[in-house]
């Protein structure tokens, strides 16, 4: 998705066997990795992940710039968490300077966590860059199907996904108009203390607010005039129909993933 | 030379999937006290090179003169420039904020550190100059007015901090004709009384006719056409190329010209056709 000047989201547009894989394969997948990286507990595990997910990365053909681009937001959390781990746990002195010590179980936990959440950002960030926000809502509606039966509002809430990733570009394409057209008239949106910058924001955040409810009555009217009465009874021009890629994908993933949960049982 | 753009290119972008070519090698110089028609297809980039003339963009590869000064990033009179080259976005009704027509009005020159009875004068003046009453619509809320009532205070908003060239992104869409009419005769006032230097961009090129002295013609990112307005509006097929449809007073002169009658080919206005015709008639009945 691409507004004039912004890329949206993490979505990366590129032919990949990754990326032709049905969204729903790639999102319960996704789902497993992340619970499956909190239950390990040995590095040997670890190693065979992040042999699983680098391979796959490679597979989506993912520019390794992306994967930094999407651990650089986590790298203060990082740091904090290494710097707490590697000075607050207690154990077997390494290194000691009045109250600061390093202790050999510290520097070990520290490095640990670091790992895992580097693998947790990549497992959904491998999500969001290979599927598209449209396929994923619809993933998600198809996922969430059965808990309908149990009042679980599944179309509407994959309709309201929907509806608000369609309108982020839009938004922000309206933000930078407007912040431009305010600019044009003299208004500084980058210097000044925090709540005079905060003060600043509102020949901002007026307009936007306006023109957004504006379009959305349009938006429910646009809808209602072409009959829409929420999900029952609705059909879809692309259904979501699982491949034979898609079944041995997955197949072979949920082999893979036991045979690491078996062995760091049985090497734990 | 009060604008001046050189070999500039735009790229939205750059290095990512997303990348967009917007602007390629534009050479582009306008004159103090100029009318310029900016026209093309949706997507040609008139946006994008207009956001140059008051610094709002910067160009990936080139340089682009303002009042002498050449721009970038860090130039320090950023505001400065703003304030002298008045933008005027699309839909700018969409950009009122306050409260109070005044208050939306004295936004601008108040950011530029004017009070007292001078901002007040100013608002009247700009106010008047889109031909709104200041008394009547002062405190009233701008929200309340009509869509073209809200445009003409939008306009006059940049018109308050006394900008020395104007440069309006289709200052007509979406209006009905009788606000189209009064927005067009209130820039041609401006223009022509107080000689400010007028930029318009516009699909429609019956309202360049009105207003603009020379055409440029936007193709894909490049100039196609740049010179006098008559000498640009009289090449219909090069016009057409560009995906441009000549205006229809070029157009009846041509199909009347088809059949045998001697119209000049550059007429622009529908005044200018009609004497014209007239005189053409005139000069059959003598006969």
């Amino acid at each position: 998705m691409i507004g004039k000047g912004f890329a949206v989201g993490q979505f990366l547009p590129i032919e990949s066997p990754i990326h032709h894989l049905d969204p729903r394969v790639k999102i319960l997948l996704s789902g497993i990795l992340i619970v499956v990286l909190f239950v390990v507990q040995d590095w040997i595990s670890f190693f065979l992940l992040s042999v699983f997910i680098i391979l796959m990365t490679v597979a989506a053909k993912i520019p390794i710039s992306y994967i930094g681009k999407s651990l650089k937001p986590i790298l203060f959390l990082l740091v904090f968490t290494l710097i707490l781990q590697i000075f607050f746990t207690p154990g077997e002195y390494l290194w000691e300077y009045s109250f600061l010590h390093i202790s050999r179980e510290g520097l070990a936990r520290g490095l640990f966590i670091i790992v895992r959440l580097c693998l947790l950002i990549l497992a959904t960030a491998l999500l969001t860059l290979t599927t598209s926000p449209m396929e994923l809502t619809d993933g998600l509606e198809s996922l969430l199907g059965p808990f309908k039966k149990f009042g679980f509002p599944a179309h509407e809430l994959a309709m309201m996904m929907t509806i608000a990733i369609r309108f982020i570009p839009t938004l922000m394409e309206e933000a930078d108009r407007i912040t431009k057209a305010q600019q044009a008239r003299g208004a500084d949106f980058e210097t000044g203390s925090l709540l005079q910058r905060a003060k600043n924001l509102i020949p901002l955040l007026v307009p936007l607010f306006i023109n957004s409810f504006k379009r959305a009555d349009d938006l429910a009217v646009a809808m209602e005039s072409r009959c829409y009465r929420g999900g029952i009874g609705r059909t879809r021009l692309r259904v979501l129909r699982f491949q034979k890629t898609d079944y041995l994908f997955l197949a072979g993933s949920l082999v893979f993933i036991t045979v690491v949960i078996v062995c760091s049982y049985i090497l734990w | 030379m009060f604008i001046s753009l050189e070999n500039v290119t735009y790229i939205y972008l750059p290095h990512t999937p997303f990348e967009l070519t917007a602007l390629k090698n534009i050479s582009l110089t306008i004159e103090r006290g100029e009318s310029v028609g900016i026209i093309g297809r949706t997507g040609c980039g008139k946006s994008t090179l207009i956001q140059h003339f008051n610094a709002l963009l910067f160009p990936t590869v080139g340089k682009v003169w303002i009042d002498g000064e050449e721009i970038n990033k860090k130039s320090p009179h950023l505001r400065e420039i703003r304030r002298k080259i008045g933008l005027v976005f699309q839909y700018p009704e969409h950009q009122i904020f306050e409260e109070t027509v005044y208050a939306e009005v004295a936004f601008g020159p108040r950011n530029n550190g004017m009070t007292g009875s001078e901002l007040e004068e100013t608002v009247r003046w700009s106010l008047e100059s889109v031909g709104l009453d200041y008394h009547f619509l002062k405190d009233k809320n701008p929200f309340e007015l009509s869509g073209g009532q809200m445009r003409r205070i939008a306009i006059a908003s940049i018109l308050s901090m006394r900008p020395e060239a104007l440069v309006l992104d289709e200052p007509t869409a979406g209006l009905d004709p009788e606000g189209k009419r009064m927005i067009l005769q209130k820039l041609k006032y401006l223009r022509e009384e107080r000689g400010t230097t007028l930029i318009l961009v516009s699909h429609n090129i019956d309202d360049l006719a009105h207003l603009s002295e020379r055409i440029v013609v936007m193709d894909r990112g490049t100039i196609g056409m740049d010179g006098p307005i008559r000498d640009v509006f009289s090449q219909i097929e090069q016009l057409e190329k560009y995906g441009i449809k000549p205006p229809t007073t070029a157009r009846i002169a041509e199909l009347l010209m088809k059949k045998g009658y001697d119209i000049p080919r550059g007429v622009l206005t529908p005044e200018e056709l009609s004497s014209e015709i007239k005189q053409k008639i005139l000069m059959r009945s003598h006969q």
